[in-house]
């Protein structure tokens, strides 16, 4: 009894709280953004754009994503801000996103926004494939530090190498996009067929990889870089590798969901989302940002970065997607059984 | 056959179109959140990504696809594996319960749902911590790989053990002691006791433990993700089409493959049930087990064995929410309770999670046991029972990450009336009562076999209506089954995140997922410690639970005592 007078009680308050929130326009923002982004980026866009307000709806890539799809039919979110750039590219095929080109958006690195006049999406900043290396479990087993990728390899890294699935993960699917984008085709698949015998699992998620590294259970994950941070500020023994020959990249980008009930608002969010005050808020945590003005302040990003990221068609690769995906399935996949 | 003939009343009348009435709801009930939805996704299987017809094709491309078979021979031989261990030992875990007299029944009764009470992401920590590459015991795998078949089984007979013993311990509660007595005055041994008087009352409940473990390590997807490394199974195909291709044709394809167990079930359910009669009667008397050593010792030993194992592993994961950074910094600190660094929401989702959990617990109880109740003493002819009876078993089979997925694209879409439910906290409950259904029927179903329905007959002669019947006599001594369900309904919507991943909303983000971020984020810490929390909640019910159980019995069991 007391639980539902208490659910009655919180829902009476809930209501009044979004009756205060009426004034302001509600956005409700499907993201991937990491969780300790949502607040700074919250504050800074409601600060900008009076008159909004957003919710958030946060998940991991590829469930928000199947999310946005499922819901095609009735568009729940207003805006997408924070999501890889072959979601959006597999939204735009389906017709799902509103063309609106947003103030400013052509200072954006040509290669960071929508090719469509108007815009379709708008580029944030990229991140990149990098491998998280335990410095104990290399000590423990003599693994030498990779900086290029066929630095993996070698023998010594048997069974200590984890990377994700590209089959479910968007990270995986970037990673092997930049080794095809860096190597060439032919070489690219000859290279993995090498690399199979060292790895050890490929995991379900993107973040996985890394966790593992870090926590020892590995020596090398393959992951992306952001993610690594945040480990090595808990204390985990974890080095990030970009290696120099080549890497591949993702964007986070920008939309305008089609059939939004909050067009104007959601448009004035797009404004500010490719401002440099936005981008100096996405170099909070990332060191490429498609603002050319936008400042960087992640330390511990190579100099040289830019030049490492191999050159990249969204488009083309997001066409070629299913079947790079069957291929890779097809040699990779069919082994059940986990070495040891 | 001829004891149902028996539920049907002479006296039509009243009765018959208030226990009519009610199946047509229940139906209704089921077909508008359960097939309704699943129908909807499941046309899609026949479809392409742009919705046009293509007959079999999807089919015929699953079916070339190298990894299926493997898949699908994987998940047959981990979950048959898994079956094998987990009855026996959950029926022995029963049997301690309740027909022995082993002392601290409650404590073990207690310890036995821990799995059910903490999200699956728990144990799987917890295994890493004891068997992973850095684990503490893990030289106990003689050089075996955690990452794999073994780590699903050993996760899997954790993750299934309370279901089982739950069923279990409900169909071994109710014995009439006179068989026993006639069969002691017959000079019957006990070994001849157990495999002509409790073996077959238990016969049901057997089958209902074996299809329901059975099913659920073949429908769980979230144990193969985290700790089945390069195992593939048929739930994480599901998983790999839906979340990392989008390919919901596909992934709809593989739902109707794991329907096949559904199937499966339903004709074993029914099966079991032609073997199955009521073994209580209005003129049963209670079994009272007297103490004997020779076998209250062993099931002792074994209930203190099953109990520290479970017990290990929750340990494990509590101990690791206080740890700073596993395994290179063991020093303690509260601050991975400070849950507000990690997830914006904090705190709050825990409430959340509480309201929703409350919530569908209430709802459902109500429905579970309504429908179970008409099913099992209202009507038994036309088609309308058989339909009932196979929706109620068929959420079991439905993997959540399906039934979430349907219920986005049933629900909202543009012409569906209900589509006001969208994005609400009760499309959430509705969800869950749905995903949880199957158990909580087997478990009421259990319960009220047991009762013959010669009480029915009874008050029927004595022109009392079926309501009164069912409020004086069958809620009374199906009270502590009713608790049970209610239990099991909360604690499962405090831990679930299969299906309500796709629906939770900016205002509606349950505990249970805010774990899966924080683990996704690597704050494996945290995770721990939000996970730890939902456990505490959910141990904190279950001991009011048990508290309440003793008084429960005194007030309404007492009639199977002497």
């Amino acid at each position: 009894m007391r639980r539902i007078l208490l659910a009655v009680v919180a829902a009476i308050g809930l209501c009044a709280t979004q009756a205060e929130a009426q004034q302001r326009t509600r956005l409700t923002v499907y993201t991937a953004l990491e969780n300790e982004q949502l607040a700074p980026f919250k504050a800074a866009a409601e600060r900008a754009v009076p008159g909004i307000e957003i919710a958030w709806v946060r998940d991991s890539t590829g469930v928000i994503t199947a999310r946005l799809i499922a819901e095609r039919a009735n568009p729940r979110a207003d805006v997408i801000w924070g999501l890889s750039v072959f979601s959006l590219l597999q939204l735009e095929a389906a017709d799902m996103l509103e063309p609106y080109t947003p103030a400013g958006a052509e200072a954006l690195r040509p290669n960071f926004r929508s090719a469509r006049t108007p815009m379709t999406w708008t580029g944030m900043d990229a991140f990149v494939s990098a491998i998280c290396f335990n410095r104990v479990v290399a000590g423990q087993r003599n693994l030498p530090r990779p900086t290029v990728w066929t630095d993996l390899l070698n023998p010594a890294f048997r069974g200590q190498v984890v990377m994700p699935n590209p089959a479910s993960s968007g990270t995986g699917f970037l990673t092997i996009a930049g080794w095809i984008g860096a190597m060439g085709e032919a070489p690219a698949w000859a290279f993995m067929d090498r690399l199979h015998e060292n790895v050890q699992t490929y995991t379900h998620s993107g973040s996985a990889p890394c966790n593992n590294a870090a926590r020892g259970e590995y020596g090398a994950g393959l992951s992306f870089d952001m993610r690594s941070v945040a480990l090595r500020n808990q204390g985990a023994p974890i080095d990030v590798i970009v290696p120099t020959d080549g890497v591949g990249f993702d964007l986070e980008a920008t939309a305008i969901l089609r059939g939004t009930r909050n067009l104007e608002a959601a448009r004035r969010l797009a404004d500010f989302t490719v401002t440099q005050a936005a981008a100096d808020l996405y170099g909070r945590f990332y060191a490429l940002l498609a603002h050319p003005a936008g400042r960087s302040t992640v330390e511990n990003y190579p100099a040289d970065f830019a030049a490492r990221l191999v050159s990249q068609d969204f488009s083309a690769l997001a066409a070629r997607r299913d079947e790079i995906l069957r291929e890779w399935t097809r040699r990779y996949d069919g082994k059940s059984a986990p070495r040891n | 056959m001829a004891l149902p003939a028996l539920a049907v009343r002479p006296r039509a009348g009243t009765d018959q179109r208030l226990m009519q009435g009610a199946l047509l709801l229940a139906a209704a009930f089921l077909a508008v959140f359960l097939a309704l939805p699943l129908g909807w996704l499941l046309v899609r299987a026949f479809q392409d990504a742009d919705g046009a017809f293509v007959g079999l094709a999807n089919f015929a491309a699953y079916v070339t696809t190298p990894s299926l078979a493997v898949s699908a021979w994987n998940s047959l031989w981990v979950a048959s594996l898994t079956t094998a261990l987990v009855v026996p030992l959950a029926f022995c875990f029963a049997y301690a319960l309740t027909r022995s007299r082993i002392p601290g029944k409650p404590v073990f009764r207690a310890v036995m749902l821990l799995p059910v009470l903490a999200p699956s992401l728990l144990p799987a920590l917890a295994l890493i911590y004891l068997f992973g590459n850095q684990g503490m015991l893990r030289d106990l795998l003689l050089g075996h790989s955690i990452y794999g078949p073994i780590g699903i089984v050993i996760a899997q007979v954790f993750y299934c053990f309370p279901h089982a013993a739950l069923i279990l311990s409900v169909a071994l509660a109710g014995a009439d002691g006179r068989l026993y007595e006639a069969a002691a005055a017959l000079k019957a041994g006990r070994g001849r006791m157990f495999t002509t008087i409790t073996l077959p009352s238990a016969t049901y409940g057997l089958v209902s433990a074996s299809v329901v473990v059975f099913t659920l390590v073949v429908t769980d997807f979230g144990i193969p993700k985290v700790i089945g490394g390069q195992f593939p199974v048929l739930a994480t195909e599901v998983y790999k089409q839906v979340v990392g291709q989008q390919n919901f044709n596909m992934g709809a394809v593989v739902g109707i493959v794991l329907l096949l167990p559904a199937i499966a079930a339903f004709m074993l359910e029914r099966w079991a049930q032609g073997r199955q009669a009521g073994v209580l009667s209005g003129r049963s008397v209670p079994y009272e087990p007297k103490p004997r050593l020779a076998r209250d010792l062993p099931l002792l030993l074994l209930c203190l064995g099953v109990a520290a194992a479970l017990l290990a592993v929750v340990g494990t994961a509590a101990w690791g929410s206080f740890i700073r950074f596993w395994p290179y910094n063991l020093a303690f600190t509260w601050a991975n309770y400070d849950f507000g660094r990690f997830d914006s929401a904090g705190w709050d989702s825990l409430l959340l999670s509480a309201r929703f959990a409350g919530l569908t617990a209430l709802c459902g109880t109500a429905i579970v046991f309504l429908v179970a109740y008409v099913l099992e003493r209202g009507v038994k002819t036309g088609a309308l029972p058989p339909l009932v009876r196979f929706a109620a078993t068929m959420p079991l089979a439905v993997p959540g990450l399906v039934l979430g997925l349907s219920y986005i694209l049933f629900f909202n879409e543009p012409s569906n009336p209900l589509g006001f439910l969208y994005g609400t906290l009760a499309i959430l409950v509705l969800n869950s009562l749905v995903h949880f259904y199957t158990v909580c029927h087997l478990t009421a179903v259990t319960a009220i076999r047991q009762l013959d329905p010669e009480f029915e007959s009874a008050s029927a002669s004595l022109k009392v209506p079926v309501w009164i019947t069912f409020w004086r006599v069958t809620l009374p001594i199906c009270l502590p089954a009713i608790l049970e369900i209610f239990v099991y309904l909360f604690v499962n919507a405090m831990t679930t995140v299969s299906a309500v991943i796709f629906l939770y909303g900016p205002d509606t983000k349950p505990a249970s997922i805010a774990v899966v971020h924080m683990d996704e984020a690597g704050q494996s810490s945290a995770a721990a410690a939000m996970a730890c929390t939902i456990l505490a909640v959910n141990v904190a019910l279950k001991l009011v639970h048990v508290g309440m159980g003793g008084a429960i019995d005194r007030w309404t069991q007492g009639w199977r005592r002497r």
